[in-house]
């Protein structure tokens, strides 16, 4: 395998609903930092990826507007995937292994602020049983989380990794919801679809992510301490909620195997765990114990871009190894309902 | 025996599943500049600060360069036909009569064609640089869409040099 490494992160601070501004308007600011900071020229980077969502704006063809904040002229290899921007990472990495370009912009944008993002995510579901009901992703999830408790676990779990992600969004100035409360204050809250509170589930943001990746001596050259690629999977559960154990996550710990999360120790991990409980069920399916720092960003129920949160995980976890803060991390993406598809990518400095 | 009802062993061939969602329309800023100046009568554009390109509509980006189009420029309500079609097939929802022109108007000032309708002319005497002219709906009836230009008709000047024209057909 040739060796990658992310050397560029950037984005935007979410927010609820960014007014004015369309998506081009956002990202292109996020693309033009993270190029800077690689070092690429931006005419010489081989391959462009993103990822989006032509739901989100109800626009059809709206990842290609998207290319308007890339420049994209002469000509570009170009790709895109209806998926979070871990994924479009994940093409760009196997593109790199072809070993015929050096270097590769992955972005991620959503708009979620233009529609009503809990009933646009219903449409993911099963068309035929499922989607004609229209549950939204609240309920849907709040059926997960009732099936978690069930199995042994409590609400003080959830509000105790509420507690934890809203009060480190406070040293994230990108994050969209901080604050520092107890969970014991937290579980006072009433119930917003039982049994999740509003703290038990993420923010709708809207934003932008960029990545820049660099193989082997680029990325050396361009980066005093690359983060490396040292393993990348995803795996993906049957897409009938019913056929799935939903108190455990079957496809992360397969990806986490084979990302190899637990060759050597993880300093920090960034779990994509849109709703609190979720973040547990994840550890458990990575064997990450209780001396791994989790989501020092706040995770995703401190900001959560649709199609941009899983690429902003890979950002933070590889800006955590790059910035000398950790040797080892481990960032995680999700996709779908009830944690259905799981990348999940392991980042290291050199030894 | 029970009375014949559907056969159970008959496969469902479709099912109904109505999808309605609602968005809010957003423009962004560029566009939202570009959709006040119409109601206003005015047609403004934006100049990429890399390859000079004005963009009519702006879209807050040069999508070659791939930078931020800060420098608005407004462009002349006139200008030149680099391509057109003529319109003979009926379809639904249509309010013009057939046969029309739909034609890409190369604004003077402006290096994108716009698109727009060409009206007060037969259509086999629409060519390409053809000069033509805004016609604007009445101020009072102007609103931030491009149906505040009606259409667009010949000016009478003498026709554009291909020269003008000819790196945007």
């Amino acid at each position: 395998m040739r060796d990658v490494a992310v050397v560029a992160f950037a984005q935007s601070r979410a927010v609820r609903a960014e007014e004015g501004a369309n998506e081009v308007e956002i990202l292109m600011p996020v693309v033009s930092a993270a190029i800077e900071r690689s070092g690429v020229p931006r005419k010489e980077i081989g391959f462009t990826v993103s990822g989006s969502c032509d739901y989100l704006a109800g626009v059809p063809f709206a990842f290609v507007q998207g290319l308007d904040a890339v420049g994209a002229w002469p000509p570009i290899r170009e790709s895109h995937v209806e998926m979070d921007g871990a994924w479009a990472l994940y093409e760009a990495w196997v593109r790199l292994q072809h070993g015929d370009v050096d270097s590769a912009l992955v972005y991620a944008f959503g708009k979620s602020s233009l529609g009503d993002l809990p009933q646009v995510l219903t449409l993911q579901l099963d068309p035929y049983c499922m989607a004609p009901l229209w549950p939204d992703s609240i309920s849907i999830a709040a059926l997960q989380a009732r099936a978690w408790l069930e199995a042994g676990h409590d609400e003080r779990e959830m509000a105790e990794v509420a507690a934890r992600s809203r009060k480190a969004a406070l040293a994230n100035p990108m994050a969209q919801v901080a604050q520092d409360l107890t969970p014991e204050e937290l579980l006072k809250q009433p119930y917003l679809v039982s049994p999740l509170r509003r703290h038990d589930c993420p923010p709708i943001s809207d934003g932008a992510a960029a990545v820049v990746l660099a193989a082997g001596g680029l990325a050396r050259e361009v980066s005093e301490r690359p983060a490396w690629i040292r393993g990348i999977d995803h795996r993906i559960e049957p897409h009938g909620l019913g056929v799935r154990d939903l108190t455990h996550s079957p496809s992360t710990r397969l990806a986490g195997e084979r990302a190899g999360v637990g060759r050597a120790t993880v300093d920090v991990a960034e779990l994509h765990a849109p709703f609190s409980f979720q973040e547990v069920i994840l550890r458990q399916a990575l064997g990450l114990g209780p001396d791994v720092e989790v989501n020092p960003s706040g995770g995703a129920l401190a900001a959560n871009v649709m199609m941009g949160a899983g690429l902003v995980r890979i950002g933070e976890a590889a800006g955590r190894v790059s910035d000398g803060g950790a040797g080892r991390a481990v960032a995680h993406a999700t996709s779908g309902p009830c944690l259905q598809q799981n990348l999940v990518c392991v980042l290291e400095a050199d030894q | 025996m029970t009375e014949a009802g559907p056969d159970p062993n008959e496969p469902v061939r479709s099912i109904r599943a109505p999808v309605h969602l609602e968005y809010h329309f957003m423009p962004g800023r560029a566009s939202s500049r570009f959709l006040r100046g119409v109601e206003q009568g005015r047609l403004l554009g934006q100049r990429c600060p890399q390859c000079a390109k004005v963009y009519v509509p702006p879209r807050g980006a040069c999508a070659a360069c791939g930078v931020p189009t800060d420098e608005e420029v407004e462009v002349a309500d006139r200008g030149t036909v680099t391509t057109f079609c003529v319109v003979n097939v009926p379809f639904h929802g249509q309010k013009i009569k057939l046969p029309y022109v739909s034609a890409t108007i190369l604004l003077d000032g402006a290096d994108i064609g716009l698109f727009h309708l060409l009206q007060e002319v037969d259509a086999e005497k629409v060519h390409m640089g053809m000069r033509v002219e805004a016609v604007w709906a009445p101020p009072e009836q102007r609103k931030p869409t491009l149906e505040s230009i009606l259409h667009f008709r010949p000016s009478g000047e003498p026709d554009a040099d291909y020269e003008t024209y000819k790196d945007h057909v």
